[in-house]
């Protein structure tokens, strides 16, 4: 498989370039945050999405999605990264939608994923507990009551928690956090009684929220996969999840770039343009191949899901570990060669340095994923 | 690619993978760990075996020296598909590179873009069955990053020109039959425009050369003197004056062959190569937390490189690639490199620090690590290659 985007995929990257940078420039997201708006994102926008075919471009045909793969979910996350438009298709079209996708039964499939693929349904994983995504570390308490279970703990940092129709909650049904065995995910109707969601604003102004859980009941038919055995289905969701922020993150970092690129050639300082400094150049032009390489480890990554989900996790693993340091590095340099300008709220560039700092935490930072490798490769 | 085109690929595929198993002698199948590993071919050229004479042997033959070139010109004449499929099976089973060779790696494209039909056949035949070891002359003591600078002159003397001045630099000179120059037939012209790109023989009256010892200990560069050397001008390949245009292009593919220099991805992994001599803690993990983090941080880099590097021939194979990346990728690896020696000598501790034991295998470790630090500075230093990034890539002013 080239590394390269085929004619297709060219096309739905231009389509979903058109749709978001004329609808949802980095002003829309500036917006948002100003009128402290109540749900975070535009639902005409997500509308528009679903007409596109975006909202279920990971859902099979069969159940009304467009039946796409991961790098086409990646090409529209690049997208979304460059206007860092807030939108559920992280949490609802990329992360949730594979999850009922690869862990679903019949019924639960033939559910929800049509409601994704429509635009009428929002969901998002709860994973997170502590500070760092650690996902063995899960000790939300499922246990067993009659036919169901009862849910008691709290997750930090979900995605669209409070406004999504649809949780997937990954518990511990048997066994102490740090073991593989023992997982299991839910799937809970937030409105059930004992949910408690507060939105947590966060420094990128996108949606996130804690969600506490007190003795939430749930049916045995909420069960996604098996019951004690969700590691291994945990492992590819969260892994398809990386590999879309990574996307996002590349996105992200390329636009930071051609805005600060574009300073240099327009800026002057001591009588010149400081784009004519070596000091300057040469950090430029190592940045940008930083974003080349880490532009072709998320691509590599994205056709290893594609290829097969469970032998993806090294490819994975350094695309998101790349697309960690090198965002970071964009943001920073960013920020630093717009001088001034880069500190004040009213230029865009702080916008692209706080979501950065975010999707470095969301699924595992470049630190995680590095020592993943380690393990990975017996050292 | 259509069904009949994987189909024929699959077949190509199927056909390679038993011809090597078949012909490859088990020796061939291991990194080359010394010197006398790598036959360069060349008019004095011996095998250092059996094995490799008859890997070379086997290899020539199919025309596998040269797997891409035209078949007239003892090339596989294999498509770049199939010259995909040819390496990757040839790294499945780490088959060496039956000849390593300038003329291979550097002159034979710029001929084959460049050259008459005269100097083609004359030249490439030559090159793919490893009869002639070909030597660069570029640098010279005054011109290493301003190459253009370059002062050797060729004096215009009826049919030949009269070439006299000094090279440095120039790898394997002492072992080289001929050289592809960089000469000055124009001093009055602007810097890159009175030179010329020409070709003769080492052993004409008037050439010598003179190693240089490096920090290595080893002498893999020559100053090479010339001293009224005569070379007929059928000799210069493309336009006289214009060999700025040659050296350019071949400088691509020699940046190209330097970032690809590494040892990417085979053998053992370095992480656990440390642990031989670090020792790991109870859950397996090397005892030395930040030099743990050291070697992973570059296996995620080392990982993203070779998925650019990959992604660098798709993206010419699509013609979507910028002429001056291969700049990006020789600056990217040859860093690389570099860090991975620096992770193999605190690792190795001071059992790297041995130069002249048998143990040490006559100081391979350290030698290894100092020869990496050419290569930030051979073929363009590191810092002309973010200058041409900055400047043909990114159009930064002034650049």
């Amino acid at each position: 498989m080239a590394l390269v985007l085929t004619e297709e995929q060219s096309m739905l990257r231009d389509s979903a370039r058109g749709l978001i940078s004329d609808k949802a420039p980095v002003s829309h997201l500036r917006h948002l945050r100003d009128s402290k708006d109540r749900i975070g994102f535009s639902k005409e926008l997500w509308h528009a999405f679903a007409e596109m075919g975006f909202a279920g471009l990971l859902v099979p045909e069969e159940f009304g999605g467009s039946g796409l793969g991961y790098v086409e979910a990646g090409v529209v996350m690049e997208e979304i990264g460059r206007t860092l438009m807030p939108s559920p298709f992280l949490a609802t079209s990329v992360v949730a939608a594979s999850a009922l996708n690869h862990g679903g039964n019949a019924a639960q499939k033939s559910e929800y994923l049509p409601k994704i693929a429509s635009g009428s349904l929002l969901a998002t994983l709860a994973i997170d507990e502590g500070a760092k995504h650690r996902p063995l570390q899960t000790s939300l308490q499922a246990v067993r009551a009659g036919n169901g279970f009862k849910l008691s703990g709290a997750k930090a940092l979900v995605v669209d928690g409070h406004v999504a129709d649809l949780l997937i909650v990954a518990a511990r049904t048997a066994g102490s956090a740090g073991e593989r065995e023992g997982l299991t995910l839910f799937l809970v109707d937030p409105k059930t009684k004992g949910v408690a969601i507060e939105r947590t604003i966060m420094v990128d102004a996108h949606n996130a929220a804690r969600i506490e859980f007190a003795n939430v009941e749930v049916t045995a038919d909420s069960v996604l996969g098996e019951v004690d055995q969700a590691a291994f289905l945990l492992d590819g969701v969260l892994d398809i999840g990386r590999g879309a922020v990574a996307a996002e993150m590349v996105g992200l970092s390329e636009e930071v770039f051609n805005r600060t690129v574009e300073y240099l050639k327009s800026r002057k300082q001591f009588g010149k343009l400081i784009g004519e400094f070596q000091a300057l150049q040469h950090r430029a032009a190592e940045l940008y191949v930083d974003i080349e390489i880490t532009r072709a480890a998320t691509m590599k990554a994205l056709q290893a899901l594609d290829a097969d989900v469970a032998k993806a996790a090294a490819a994975v693993a350094v695309a998101k570990a790349r697309a960690g340091t090198t965002a970071t590095r964009a943001v920073q340099e960013g920020v630093q060669m717009h001088g001034g300008m880069g500190m004040t709220d009213q230029f865009d560039i702080g916008f692209f340095m706080k979501r950065a700092r975010v999707c470095e935490e969301l699924f595992g930072d470049a630190n995680y994923h590095t020592e993943q490798l380690a393990r990975a490769r017996g050292y | 690619m259509s069904d009949t085109e994987t189909a024929e690929l699959e077949t190509f595929r199927n056909e390679t993978r038993a011809w090597l198993e078949a012909n490859c002698p088990p020796e061939m199948r291991k990194p080359a760990t010394s010197d006398a590993d790598v036959f360069w071919g060349g008019r004095n050229a011996k095998f250092s075996s059996e094995p490799q004479r008859v890997w070379f042997e086997r290899m020539r033959d199919k025309g596998w020296t040269v797997p891409d070139w035209p078949k007239e010109y003892g090339g596989g004449g294999l498509s770049a598909a199939e010259h995909k499929v040819l390496r990757a099976e040839m790294a499945r089973i780490g088959a060496r590179p039956p000849l390593s060779s300038f003329g291979i790696w550097m002159l034979g494209p710029a001929l084959l873009k460049y050259g008459n039909d005269a100097q083609k056949k004359e030249h490439l035949p030559k090159i793919a069955a490893g009869e002639i070891r070909w030597c660069q002359g570029y640098s010279e003591p005054n011109a290493g990053s301003d190459l253009a600078s370059l002062q050797t002159r060729a004096e215009s003397d009826g049919d030949d020109f009269i070439i006299n001045g000094q090279k440095i630099w120039t790898s394997y000179a002492n072992y080289a039959d001929w050289i592809f120059c960089l000469v000055r037939t124009d001093s009055a012209a602007k810097k890159h425009d009175g030179i010329s790109f020409i070709l003769f023989d080492m052993t004409s009256k008037g050439v010598s050369t003179k190693p240089i010892l490096l920090i290595s200990g080893y002498s893999p560069f020559c100053e090479t003197f010339f001293d009224n050397v005569r070379v007929p001008k059928s000799h210069v390949v493309g336009t006289v004056n214009r060999g700025w245009d040659v050296a350019k292009y071949l400088l691509q593919h020699e940046r190209a062959m330097i970032s690809g220099m590494g040892e990417r991805g085979v053998g053992r992994p370095l992480g656990q190569i440390a642990a031989d001599t670090v020792g790991t803690d109870g859950q397996g993990r090397l005892d030395d937390v930040m030099l743990r983090g050291e070697i992973a941080r570059f296996d995620v880099d080392e990982a993203a490189l070779a998925a650019c590097a990959e992604r660098a021939v798709d993206l010419a194979k699509a013609g979507q690639a910028h002429p001056a990346f291969s700049s990006a990728m020789k600056y990217y690896g040859t860093e690389l490199n570099k860090r991975r020696h620096e992770i193999l000598m605190s690792a190795g501790g001071v059992d790297a620090l041995e130069w002249e034991s048998e143990r040490s295998g006559q100081g391979a470790k350290p030698r290894a690590w100092l020869r990496t630090k050419a290569n930030s500075i051979e073929g363009g230093t590191s810092e002309v290659m973010l200058g041409i990034v900055a400047k043909r890539i990114l159009d930064l002013p002034g650049a």
